[in-house]
């Protein structure tokens, strides 16, 4: 197990401890402190994000401190223009915040250089999004296999690691298909495959199921549900989906940002609730957290 | 992102908008093509001019004449004190020699030397039956039948390097056929007679001091002039002028055009004879009365030449020849500062030529700017995500530069091929009007294959600096707005 940065210093208290399950309250708790416990996959201080608009300032993230434990599958609420995005962006390192700072697997973003920015976006991190941005000219496999080509991945590995990725979402027939082919679902499904193919430890959705029905949007939960939480739930009744691809693979910590509060509440254990830019609201949901053992198979903290 | 990662990358999008890129490809091919057929042109004409002068035998020679000793900045000199100042007003370093034939031996064995021979040139009539008609007769070694003009001529070069044969030069030709109311070509194997001044030695015993009879009287009377002489020794150095005559067999008729007697005379002459028959003649040369002086105060008794002329295997030996012609204390002189000043001429008519064929490929370059900014507006979506999945400024930068560098190399290739085939229209069209003209055909295009690589070459370099603006604002675009774009 390697050591975190902030597992000595600060070390109030085992991992185990607060994350077995059944110990979790449902109901709100207090704000996490942003002084760090062990497993914190990300941690906000004070982060805050405004946008200059002609002369008024827009204060998209005010001053948010947030812990996000590693395993965690974060539900992020919000009406629009609550700064939900935005937290996002500046979580994946694609925004740079006004103050504040965030720490991804110990690491401070605000001190990464470009270059590691782009290795962080590229390696430790996937990304989701609400309209797919699949790039519509590819096929199924070339828009997986874009993020092995930015980390320059050998060439003789690509073609099994997008299989497996693809296996793992249940589209592995579907290779040369092109996006246009494909329905929104199954869209989305390649883009988590694509998001996936570098085996990051936090994906990052933004509003995942906005553009589909209920019912495909449940899928797609369904689906982020199993990679959070491999062993626990492989993603039952998602069809296609290859069981032992997802056994095979570690838990990954969730942020999902979304509106439909239901969804948040079947399938995240944490929902984080935001309005004006702040943390209005956090609770835990019914869902298990990580299991000890899923950290444990993770070697958590990292 | 490795090269070919993003060559793959790169043709992908390229392929995407592949009309747009075509078109602007096809900007840069004529841009190119236009380019690489000024260039052609100039260094065509530059060949073809450099081919010209190579084959007169004027470029490769360096005419050798003994100095005068007498200084040309109007500082009287005594003879033997050093010649005409160096070059820079330096100091000669060897006195002026007799050039002789220890001189042309030596001359012969200088580096890159292929012959060393004299060049005789003089007045002599020519006479056929009762007419006959003054020329400048020039003697022609061997090696001239290499010369192209004798590849067209009537009849054929010199039997051998002594055979007394002459060789007319057209207009002469026509003019002592007409005499006998022939046409030119019947004069070959016809014999004409030579008459010239020749010298004739004179003998000690015969001088005498009282008479002052002018040379002509004496000349006309075939009797030697009679001089006081500066000593008894000098009697051995005179010689008197006599008319001669000699025999000689027309053996071919060759046209006025390009026919030049290497480096004695840069000028045409109307009849040539072979260099040791002009040597046998004895005919008298300009530089007989000032070789008396000098030989009375040398003592040498050799025969001197007017002029040597030096040939080497390449033109590029000259200016060593030059100098080592000048170290062994004669003048040279070449014709290589006419084909510095030459090239120079050409140097600059291919930049004019250059920068007119460029200011397409300049134009070319702006539709390369436009394209890629367009890409841009509709890759900004695209460039967001590449951005969102781990692309750094440096890959997409690296990506649109590519597209540029791929537009460039597509367009160089096919610019040069374009251009390679205006070239040759242009040539078919010249070989045409040059025929309908009686004329021989010229090559007057040229595509070297430093022509072909260097405009390629400079048609991706053209793309990159495009292809810069537009990368660096394709790098800089904030990833959040471009994903919010729709």
């Amino acid at each position: 197990m390697e050591s975190h940065p902030y597992t000595k210093p600060r070390g109030v208290g085992p991992v185990t401890t607060e994350l077995t399950p059944g110990a979790e309250p449902t109901a709100a708790q207090p704000p996490i402190e942003p002084g760090g416990r062990d497993g914190a996959a990300i941690r906000i201080q004070n982060l805050a994000r405004h946008y200059k608009m002609g002369s008024a300032t827009i204060r998209a993230v005010d001053g948010i401190s947030l812990e996000v434990h590693s395993g965690d599958f974060v539900a992020v609420l919000g009406a629009s223009g609550s700064g939900k995005s935005s937290l996002l962006n500046l979580l994946a390192g694609l925004d740079h915040p006004t103050s504040g700072s965030v720490f991804v697997l110990g690491r401070e973003l605000g001190a990464m250089t470009p270059i590691e920015l782009s290795r962080h976006r590229n390696g430790t991190i996937g990304m989701v999004f609400q309209s797919f941005n699949l790039l519509p000219r590819m096929t199924v496999m070339e828009n997986v296999e874009l993020p092995l080509r930015i980390a320059e991945v050998p060439r003789a590995e690509r073609p099994q690691r997008v299989r497996e990725a693809l296996e793992r979402v249940g589209l592995a027939a579907r290779l040369t298909h092109r996006p246009g082919e494909l329905s929104g679902g199954e869209q989305q499904r390649v883009a988590i495959a694509r998001a996936l193919v570098n085996r990051p430890r936090i994906l990052l959705a933004d509003e995942p199921t906005g553009n589909l029905d209920s019912a495909t949007g449940e899928e797609i939960l369904r689906l982020i549900s199993s990679i959070n939480k491999p062993v626990a739930s492989a993603a039952p009744g998602v069809p296609g989906v290859n069981v032992a691809a997802a056994h095979a693979t570690t838990a990954t910590t969730v942020v999902m940002v979304t509106h439909e509060r239901a969804l948040a509440e079947r399938y995240a254990n944490r929902i984080v609730t935001m309005a004006d830019g702040r943390i209005a609201r956090q609770e835990r949901t019914a869902n298990p957290a990580p299991t000890a053992e899923a950290i444990a198979e993770k070697g958590v903290p990292s | 992102m490795k090269f070919r990662d993003l060559s793959e990358l790169a043709g992908r999008n390229l392929r995407e908008a592949v009309l747009r890129n075509t078109l602007t490809t096809l900007g840069i091919a004529v841009g190119v093509a236009s380019l690489v057929a000024m260039l052609s042109l100039g260094v065509g004409l530059q060949e073809l001019v450099g081919r010209r002068l190579e084959r007169s035998g004027l470029f490769d020679s360096v005419l050798v004449r003994p100095r005068t000793g007498f200084g040309n900045q109007g500082q009287p000199r005594m003879l033997g004190s050093g010649g005409g100042p160096g070059p820079g007003g330096a100091p000669i370093a060897a006195t002026p020699r007799p050039l002789d034939e220890a001189a042309r031996l030596q001359l012969a064995h200088l580096p890159n030397v292929v012959e060393v021979y004299p060049e005789f040139r003089f007045t002599g009539d020519l006479r056929l039956g009762p007419g006959g008609h003054l020329a400048q007769i020039a003697s022609l070694p061997a090696s001239a039948s290499g010369n192209d003009a004798f590849e067209s001529m009537k009849g054929h070069f010199f039997s051998s390097p002594t055979a007394r044969e002459i060789i007319l030069q057209l207009d002469l030709a026509q003019e002592l056929a007409a005499l006998q109311q022939l046409p030119p070509a019947d004069l070959i194997g016809k014999e004409v007679v030579v008459r010239y001044a020749g010298r004739q030695p004179l003998e000690p015993e015969t001088s005498d001091p009282a008479a002052r009879d002018t040379a002509a009287r004496d000349t006309s009377n075939g009797r030697r002039p009679n001089q006081e002489l500066a000593s008894p020794e000098d009697a051995a150095l005179g010689f008197s002028i006599v008319s001669s005559q000699v025999p000689l067999h027309v053996v071919g008729i060759v046209d006025a055009e390009a026919v030049t007697s290497g480096g004695g005379g840069f000028g045409r002459a109307g009849a040539y004879v072979p260099v040791a028959v002009a040597q046998q003649l004895a005919v008298v040369q300009g530089n007989d009365m000032s070789e008396i002086v000098r030989d009375s105060t040398t003592g040498s008794r050799a025969e001197h030449y007017a002029n040597l002329t030096v040939r080497v295997n390449h033109p590029s030996g000259i200016p060593a020849l030059e100098a080592a012609v000048k170290d062994m204390g004669y003048t040279a002189f070449s014709l290589q500062d006419v084909t510095r000043s030459l090239t120079r001429v050409f140097a600059i008519l291919d930049l004019l030529l250059g920068i007119f064929g460029s200011l397409a490929l300049a134009v070319a370059s702006l539709g390369i700017i436009n394209t890629l900014v367009m890409a841009i507006l509709e890759r900004r979506r695209e460039i967001g995500v590449l951005k969102a999945l781990g692309a750094s400024n440096g890959d997409i930068r690296q990506l649109f530069f590519t597209e540029a560098g791929v537009m460039g190399l597509a367009g160089g290739v096919a610019g040069v091929a374009l251009g390679w085939g205006i070239g040759r229209v242009i040539q078919l069209a010249t070989t045409i009007y040059l025929r309908r003209q009686a004329i021989p055909a010229e090559n007057i295009w040229s595509v070297p294959w430093w022509l072909v690589a260097g405009a390629i070459g400079f048609s991706v370099v053209v793309s990159l600096v495009a292809g810069m603006y537009p990368a660096t604002r394709a790098a800089q675009l904030d990833p959040v707005e471009a994903l919010r774009y729709e």
